[in-house]
């Protein structure tokens, strides 16, 4: 019973409710993580044999030296750095434009939000057949106002590019949602009284509805710089299992995956990861103490 | 009339967006019924002469899609009702049940939802070859059937639900049991929908963890699928995007029919968008 207080018979039958959760998760939650950081200070490793020979700081000395990784840091960092903000803004606005036009809301938000259901490998595919440089769509729309065809996949100035259009385009529709879930908690009362005393429509964004969104918006930023930083199957999917053109679109993830899948450098990989989380982990940190911060300004709204 | 000059923009540029949101599905789906023959030419024609569903017929022919279709449905459906029942059950019990620890565990599990699944890839996939699982089913299912997402959102629903409720079937001689699964979860079965919906999305689409843990064809999810069709296929491209369809088409299908849950789910559940 939920008021009385826990004893050992409770407390057992609890166990037959919890065991299946807690098992599966600590050997494949709990386990791998401790694990994680385990492998990646094994030199010398060999996972089948369980066999080390050493432990160090040898995996993150390599990728401390290997210009690939660095090329793979980068390339991330102009991926999320271009994505991100567009992203956020795009949606922003979509989403107050359909919080103004409710009778066309409902058909709209179901398309924005249609590439959040499909799977990223099968878009990826069809990008792939729109950037073509023969016969691909954009560049027969280019053609048509007379601009002059870019080999976009082939091109390593061009291939970022890409891929970062394909990610906006597959992330407007869940920040778009949530951004809608935002609007909608904000009481209109605020806006109106607003407008009653002669606030135009930018004034009532920027002092009502603008800080009120506040918090949404950081969520949002850290969800979408999240996502953006963990991309693999767009790359693998738009230029059929490889990196790009010299590696133009090799992120962390696909070089997480070339070197434990394809090179079979398992510690190396691992250590990479480890540097990936504390990527998502600093920035996830850092936007929410700057959060606080301007909360703070702002006098404790919420 | 400056106004509605602004809000005749306002429409424009929000269909003008969706559109250009709609039109790889579109380029895909003309694609698909072009014939074969056309690849690689730039096509004089964007609308097909005559519509090629035997694209279809070929891509099932020309590989294993009935198969791959099979294992997806499968890892699919087991590893949504596997997290289902680990959820329902643990959350039933974080939020109906005495025990020791109680607090101390849901701090901990809490604290594993900012794992990123991504850091686990490399350790589950040396676990599964200690336990010999590689190119198995099991190794596609099981390291999932447990997801902290789902059990934090079904705890926030079960701990709303007024316990009333629980004293009520108690004095009418309910067990514990009983009273989970003839009342808490029928009464939340518009959060049990979305929390599936959104992992039946994440399972559907997984790529990187099948694509690493298995190499057998017979083994195949659609996505790790379609991607060895195409590097069989080469460019072929109607034949691609009719496979391409197959792939999409199942979701989207469910995702017209629920997708008041996929947005409760969405807005509700601490994941914010995250699926797997």
């Amino acid at each position: 019973m939920i008021n009385s207080r826990p004893n050992l018979k409770s407390t057992l039958k609890a166990a037959l409710y919890l065991t299946p959760l807690l098992l599966i998760t600590l050997l494949f939650t709990v386990w791998p993580l401790i694990n994680a950081f385990l492998m990646s200070s094994y030199t010398k490793y060999n996972y089948y044999t369980n066999q080390i020979s050493a432990l160090g700081w040898a995996n993150f000395i390599y990728l401390w030296h290997d210009p690939t990784f660095h090329l793979a840091v980068r390339n991330t960092l102009i991926l999320v750095l271009l994505v991100m903000p567009i992203t956020v803004a795009l949606s922003l606005l979509i989403a107050l434009g359909l919080n103004h036009n409710q009778h066309l809301a409902g058909l709209l938000r179901t398309i924005y939000f249609l590439p959040f259901v499909t799977s990223t490998v099968a878009i990826g595919l069809v990008w792939n057949w729109i950037f073509r440089l023969d016969g691909g769509l954009l560049n027969a729309i280019l053609g048509k106002f007379g601009l002059h065809a870019i080999d976009w996949l082939n091109d390593p100035h061009y291939a970022l590019f890409a891929l970062s259009i394909v990610c906006m385009w597959q992330g407007l529709g869940v920040n778009i949602i949530l951004f809608l879930a935002g609007l909608n908690h904000i009481d209109q009362r605020y806006a109106r009284v607003a407008e009653l005393d002669g606030a135009n429509a930018w004034q009532r964004f920027t002092t009502i509805t603008g800080p009120l969104l506040l918090p949404m918006t950081v969520l949002i930023i850290v969800n979408t710089s999240v996502t953006n930083f963990k991309v693999f199957d767009q790359v693998y999917a738009l230029f059929h299992g490889s990196a790009g053109p010299g590696n133009a679109d090799l992120t962390m993830m696909y070089y997480l995956y070339q070197k434990f899948y394809v090179e079979n450098q398992v510690t190396i990989a691992a250590a990479s990861g480890i540097v990936l989380f504390a990527f998502v982990g600093g920035l996830t940190l850092l936007t929410y103490a700057v959060y606080r911060h301007r909360q703070h300004q702002l006098g404790g709204w919420s | 009339m400056m106004n509605r000059l602004l809000n005749g923009l306002r429409t424009f540029c929000l269909l003008l967006g969706a559109a250009l949101m709609l039109l790889p599905f579109i380029w895909m789906l003309l694609t698909s019924l072009q014939p074969a023959s056309t690849t690689l030419s730039v096509p004089t024609n964007w609308l097909p002469q005559a519509l090629q569903w035997g694209n279809y017929l070929n891509v099932w022919q020309a590989a294993p899609f009935a198969r791959y279709c099979l294992n997806s449905l499968l890892v699919t459906s087991v590893t949504t009702i596997g997290q289902l029942l680990t959820s329902i059950l643990a959350a039933f019990a974080f939020t109906h049940l005495q025990f020791y620890g109680r607090r101390v565990l849901f701090g901990l599990l809490l604290a594993l939802m900012l794992v990123p699944g991504e850091l686990l890839l490399i350790p589950n996939f040396v676990t599964l070859a200690h336990l010999h699982w590689i190119n198995t089913y099991a190794a596609l299912v099981v390291p999932w059937l447990a997801s902290i997402f789902m059990f934090i959102t079904l705890h926030q629903a079960f701990r709303a639900q007024p316990k009333t409720l629980y004293y009520a079937a108690h004095i009418d001689g309910a067990s514990d049991w009983q009273y989970l699964w003839h009342v808490l979860v029928p009464t939340n079965r518009p959060i049990i929908t979305a929390v599936a919906l959104l992992q039946v999305i994440g399972s559907w689409n997984a790529f990187m963890w099948p694509l690493i843990v298995t190499n057998d064809d017979r083994l195949r999810t659609l996505p790790v699928g379609l991607m060895a069709f195409t590097s069989d296929q080469g460019t072929n491209y109607p034949l691609l995007m009719a496979a391409t369809v197959c792939v999409i088409l199942p979701l989207i299908l469910l995702y017209f029919g629920l997708q008041k849950y996929l947005i409760l789910g969405m807005t509700t559940s601490p994941a914010k968008g995250k699926s797997l």
